[in-house]
């Protein structure tokens, strides 16, 4: 297929056009509509024969779908699983481990970056039930069976010799591997609490480790310093089923035998959660499983976060585990964490849906169930945190929902919300079939999107196993802007969105396109909300400054910059995205581009923030444009455009075509009272001398304003008597500082002045 | 037009005629010699009258004055004033004796009159020219007498003063954060209801925001504050059950009505007509409806084109926009004048009797004159010192430069003039032994603390 390339020259008004094209995309051969936000231009595609195209250009923004979900470009890639390569996930470092033969032909970890990806082989001990990196890769635990979890030190510092002496080190494997062998300081932590089973481990810092047992909780620190000789495990706390910390002394695990069994308590422990960002512990107890104790793990502390039940939709009897794992979730979002339960609806013909219940866990405090999430439907669910939003993917509908908490429903119970847009699904997804290695003449093809081998994890992670790929989910906001028909609720979400400034900005110029669709009042609501964000920013800045002025040393708190976000929305923001060229417009009326200019400044006003300067100058030149003048006069006389020394000189050069220009001028140079020299420059420009030495006068400049330009404008005006009263009152003047009429050389206008006199008077 | 003198001279009365209206005429020479009210001829080119501020010509005479004015060519319009005189009864039983006081009544105040009864004309019936046009001479006459014949009793010619010469403007002092809100409750009325064409906005009878032009709304302000304002009392004033409201009492989610048009929308009755005015447009003129609107003080006019037919559904439309907000927006620039008031203080209350004249923005301020009624405008100080103010004006006019005159009047007080650049200011100052040096001080003083902000030589 040829694409035939229509590009559209457009500046704001494009947007406007776009939504009708769009509509005709839908019925006519028009395949894919975009805006290049860049270059602001609309690109509009046409199949033209059956040959396929080029790749599209990037940096277009694809309007012409409703997809406002996708798949971030270059996913991690690893060897997909398979009967001999297991695929594990690290949601703490973001890794994805395949682990070929069980280690002896290779582990591969691909994290984030290139940095945190290693390859290294390690002896085939068994099966690997859990594999997990302590953070920066210093050390590796790997679980194998039920009982035992082994540590491999990859801390680079150290040299291998010296483990060699000390620890039980394997010998290198054949040379040919292209993995580097490694040299493993196993060794097997036993558990503390007989009988028990991992369940798992997490790691919570780069030595610091938590092993969840069916009975407890076990949380250890490897020591770094005492490694180099031999290592040491210390276990720092253990938890007990009702919930006590019992306190560990050091411990020094030379030997895995010499285990000291502390004090233990039975504790029932079904699964658990881990959020690696706030290190919280999230672990399902009682026989139902609905009742959750968070743990929240800090500089080798541990502590006890208050435990809440989960409400359960039925009641099952006799109980059994009725709350699974899957149907949880924590996450942070927007800085509070949360616990997120998926709710399901007993498949009745009229079933509310299911929905999914926000527990907000605070650090202190107890936890609450503070939000609802309707879905509206019912089915297979998986959730992710996108942008500080709630994405509830639905396997059936191949569709995806988003959430935003902070959105307020107007017509809902307080926190009950529905989806802010229309369900849609993830923009459509190409992989190459050659895998990571691309091969130019194999076109990609189409991913399988919402399939049954997705795993899904927090914040914003997809993870197709079968297939070897690990995606971000990211949140593209140039499509919500269509979706989201009232435009304060769309500013209100935009706002709290990290890349949101030139989509803003673009719904400002569209808002301000035709005032059919968004009036005044819509106009006037969105600026409001623009200023609100920009003032509380000015304000935390300004603060900031204030303490760091008045001395750092004071105030307990040492305060942070504040951060700018994208959301804040400066004047020279809309002043060269937004203002500027809605004011070249031909299309709208003048009427409507000064309401709109008036609009800004009003709210600018209102949250107190100074109006800059080209504001001013775009609202003049706007009026002077269209002969408004005494409009421009009025707005002057209320002090709406404020006085600035810039603003007077405008007006001074408008005064050929509005005279009155001339006066507000010299009232505004008068109220600045810091123009007094301009003010004489001006008088004496319209040969007003007499006029210009009263006022120097009367401000008591006299004594230092230079005599030679009074004597060179009364001079101009040919005006013999006026040039003797202006030469009288310097001589006067001079007589009085120094005792003697005479004039300081080069006082006077480069002629003896006497000479001037004369050549004047005669 | 009899004022009895509260002067008593030797025990005998006086009696004191104020100047009154003789004859008022309008006639055009080139239609030739014709016996009546009006002559017109059907000559007539239709001109712009740039030059109204031509100034008017008068025929001093013992008894009388007259005033010439062509607003229009071949168009003259003449106003006989008679002087005003002192009648002083002769002892014997003769026929009293009658002054004229010939040099009492000024050039500059009844030329304005005459002026501004032309302008007024053409506000509501546009150019002597256009009546001509559309029904000749027959339509101009009853146009004339039919406006004339109201308009003319409600000069009162005795109280005209130096106000009238001015023309001015009174703007409303306000801050910049409520006159931006007004800003946007006009822009968006303006947007919604996209009949309206311009919009003024008035508070406390005095100017605040004008969509019109300036020379328009200059007249627009003098109908609206001496004629139709005055006529309709403050029902919102009276009180909850006083017979004043009856339509606001059935409606209490605002306090909006309108003025002009149907004072009672839910009467099935009310006719839906406005009047009509004209103001000049790049193109000649533009007629216009009048709306005027207006809740506790605020007062919002809205102009909408002639050609389109004003409804009941656009009314009803009209006062429930416009209605809420306007009653809100009063109640915050009441607010405001409030706090700003409180903020500035007594000191800053004008002590001094003055008249402010900036003949830029037409903005005028007297604390000389009280509250215009729709009967007279009651002036505070004497005649004797507006007559001087008068004078001064009149010698301002003559040169361009900027000046300063002082005067001592007989009653003790010093009158004094200041003009610089485009303003004008006179002050009556009541200081019985104050020297020259003195009362330049005072009115310094009066510069320095009431017009700081803007720039006035001293």
């Amino acid at each position: 297929m040829v694409w035939k390339r229509v590009h559209m020259k457009v500046r704001q008004s494009a947007i406007r056009t776009f939504s009708s094209v769009c509509c005709y995309t839908s019925f006519t051969t028009v395949e894919t509509v975009s805006y290049c936000e860049g270059e602001g231009r609309l690109v509009v595609r046409f199949p033209v024969s059956g040959q396929t195209s080029g790749a599209e250009p990037a940096r277009c923004v694809r309007m012409a779908n409703e997809h406002y979900l996708e798949l971030k470009e270059n996913p991690v890639q690893f060897e997909h699983a398979s009967s001999v390569n297991n695929v594990f996930f690290d949601e703490a470092n973001k890794q994805v481990f395949a682990v070929r033969s069980g280690g002896a032909t290779g582990v591969v970890v691909k994290g984030p970056d290139d940095k945190s990806s290693v390859a290294f082989r390690m002896d085939d001990k068994g099966e690997v039930k859990c594999i997990k990196f302590s953070i920066g890769n210093k050390i590796l635990a790997v679980q194998r069976t039920s009982k035992s979890v082994d540590f491999i030190n990859f801390i680079p510092d150290y040299p291998h010799m010296e483990f060699t002496q000390e620890c039980k080190v394997r010998q290198p494997l054949g040379q040919t591997s292209p993995f580097p062998p490694v040299p493993s300081v196993t060794l097997c932590v036993a558990l503390q609490t007989k009988n028990a089973n991992v369940l798992g481990f997490c790691w919570t810092s780069w030595n610091e480790i938590v092993f969840i047992t069916d009975q407890g909780v076990e949380f250890y620190q490897v020591d770094r310093w005492r490694a180099r000789r031999f290592c040491r495990v210390k276990l720092l706390f253990r938890c007990g089923a009702a919930g006590n910390v019992l306190k560990c002394g050091f411990q020094v695990f030379p030997d895995k035998r010499s285990l000291k069994l502390q004090k233990s308590q039975n504790i029932n422990v079904n699964w658990y959660q881990y959020c690696p960002e706030t290190a919280v512990l999230l672990l399902s107890t009682t026989v139902q499983g609905n009742v959750l104790q968070p743990l929240a793990f800090r500089n080798g502390t541990i502590s006890k976060m208050s435990k809440f039940e989960i409400e359960l939709p039925v009641i099952p009897k006799p109980a059994k585990l009725s709350l699974s794992e899957r149907d949880v979730a924590i996450a942070t979002i927007y800085g509070q964490l949360y616990v997120m339960y998926l709710k399901h609806h007993s498949r009745t013909p009229n079933s509310p849906g299911a929905e999914v219940v926000l527990y907000h866990l605070p650090r202190e405090g107890p936890c609450k169930k503070s939000h609802v999430l309707k879905l509206n439907t019912t089915g297979k669910f998986a959730l992710n945190i996108v942008d500080n939003l709630v994405v509830v993917h639905h396997q059936s509908s191949q569709t995806s929902l988003i959430f935003d908490i902070k959105l307020k429903e107007p017509d809902c119970a307080v926190n009950t919300h529905q989806p802010v847009l229309p369900a849609r699904s993830i923009h459509p997804y190409r992989v190459s079939l050659s895998g990571p290695v691309v091969v130019p003449s194999q076109p990609p093809v189409p991913c399988q999107l919402y399939s049954s081998s997705w795993s899904v994890f927090q914040p914003d992670i997809i993870i197709s196993a079968s297939e070897g790929y690990l995606w971000y989910l990211q949140v593209k906001l140039a499509p919500m802007v269509h979706l989201l028909e009232d435009k304060g609720k769309l500013m209100d979400f935009l706002l709290r969105r990290r890349d949101c400034k030139l989509v803003i900005l673009s719904v400002c110029s569209q808002i301000l396109g035709g005032h059919e669709e968004a009036g005044l009042p819509v106009v006037a609501t969105v600026f409001d909300k623009l200023n609100q964000v920009y003032k509380d920013y000015l304000e935390a800045d300004q603060s900031y400054t204030a303490a760091m002025e008045s001395g750092p040393s004071r105030g307990s708190t040492a305060q942070k910059r504040p951060v700018r976000t994208q959301a804040v929305i400066d004047q020279s923001d809309m002043y060269t995205h937004v203002l500027s060229a809605f004011t070249e417009r031909r299309d709208v009326s003048h009427k409507f581009i000064i309401a709109v200019l008036m609009e800004y400044i009003r709210s600018l006003n209102q949250n107190q923030i100074t109006v800059q300067h080209y504001l001013y100058e775009l609202v003049i030149k706007t009026l002077v444009q269209h002969n408004l003048f005494y409009m421009l006069h009025q707005f002057l006389q209320y002090h709406v455009l404020s006085d600035s020394k810039p603003l007077a000189c405008l007006l001074l050069s408008l005064e050929s075509t509005y005279p009155p220009a001339h006066q507000l001028s010299l009232d505004m140079l008068k109220r600045l009272s810091t123009a007094n020299d301009e003010i004489v420059e001006v008088l004496l420009s319209k040969q007003q001398v007499l006029g210009a030495l009263r006022f120097i006068r009367s401000v008591g400049g006299h004594d230092n304003v230079s005599a030679r330009k009074f004597l060179d404008a009364a001079r101009q005006t040919g005006d013999q008597m006026l040039f003797y009263t202006v030469f009288r009152s310097f001589q006067q003047r001079n007589q009085r500082l120094r005792g003697n009429p005479a004039f300081n050389p080069g006082e006077h206008w480069g002629r003896p002045v006497g000479e001037g006199l004369a050549e004047v008077l005669s | 037009m009899l004022m009895i003198s509260p002067k008593m001279a030797s025990g005998v009365q006086e009696k004191q005629y104020t100047p009154c209206l003789l004859s008022f005429f309008i006639y055009n020479p080139t239609f030739g010699p014709r016996e009546g009210e009006v002559r017109v001829t059907l000559l007539h080119t239709n001109k712009h009258h740039k030059n109204l501020k031509m100034m008017t010509k008068s025929l001093h005479t013992q008894k009388n004055r007259q005033f010439f004015f062509e607003p229009e060519e071949n168009f003259w319009m003449v106003m006989v004033v008679r002087n005003p005189m002192i009648e002083k009864p002769n002892k014997d039983g003769k026929p009293p004796t009658i002054e004229y006081q010939e040099e009492e009544i000024l050039d500059t105040v009844y030329g304005a009159v005459v002026r501004q009864c032309y302008c007024m004309y053409k506000l509501f019936n546009s150019t002597f020219g256009r009546a001509m046009e559309a029904g000749g001479v027959e339509l101009l006459i009853q146009k004339l007498e039919k406006f004339f014949y109201r308009y003319l009793q409600t000069l009162h010619l005795q109280s005209c003063d130096l106000l009238d010469v001015f023309g001015g403007i009174s703007f409303f002092p306000l801050d910049k954060m409520t006159y931006l809100k007004i800003q946007s409750f006009v822009n968006q009325v303006e947007e919604r209801l996209s009949l309206i064409k311009y919009t003024a906005f008035l508070y406390n009878d005095q100017l605040i925001w004008s969509g019109l032009e300036q020379d328009d709304m200059r007249i627009l302000y003098k109908y609206l504050t001496t004629s139709l304002f005055p006529r309709h009392s403050e029902p919102e004033l009276a009180g909850r059950d006083s017979p004043l409201r009856p339509e606001v009492a059935g409606n209490l989610l605002h306090y909006g009505r309108f003025l002009t048009g149907p004072t009672n929308l839910k009467d099935p009755e009310a006719k839906f007509r406005f009047p009509k005015i004209f103001i000049s447009a790049v193109d000649g003129y533009e007629e216009l409806h009048l709306i005027v609107y207006k809740a506790m003080s605020a007062a919002a006019c809205f102009m909408i084109s002639a050609s389109v037919e004003l409804t009941r559904q656009f009314c009803e439309q009209l006062d429930s926009l416009v209605g809420p907000q306007l009653t809100l927006l009063a109640s915050d620039i009441c607010e405001q004048f409030t706090i700003n008031r409180r903020i500035s203080g007594p000191e800053k209350e004008p002590q001094f009797k003055f008249i402010y004249f900036n003949h830029m923005n037409l903005a005028e301020k007297s604390t000389i004159h009280m509250r215009k009624t729709a009967s007279v405008c009651l002036t505070s100080v004497h005649p004797d010192l507006m007559k001087i103010l008068g004078d001064i004006n009149c010698d301002f006019a003559r040169v361009d430069e900027d000046e300063e005159i002082i005067v001592k009047a007989m009653t003790d007080y010093w009158v004094v003039g200041k003009k610089s650049d485009q303003r004008e200011l006179y002050v009556i100052l009541n200081q019985k032994n104050a020297n020259l040096i003195e009362v330049n001080e005072e009115v310094k003083r009066l510069c320095a603390t009431q017009f700081n902000n803007i720039f006035f030589l001293d």
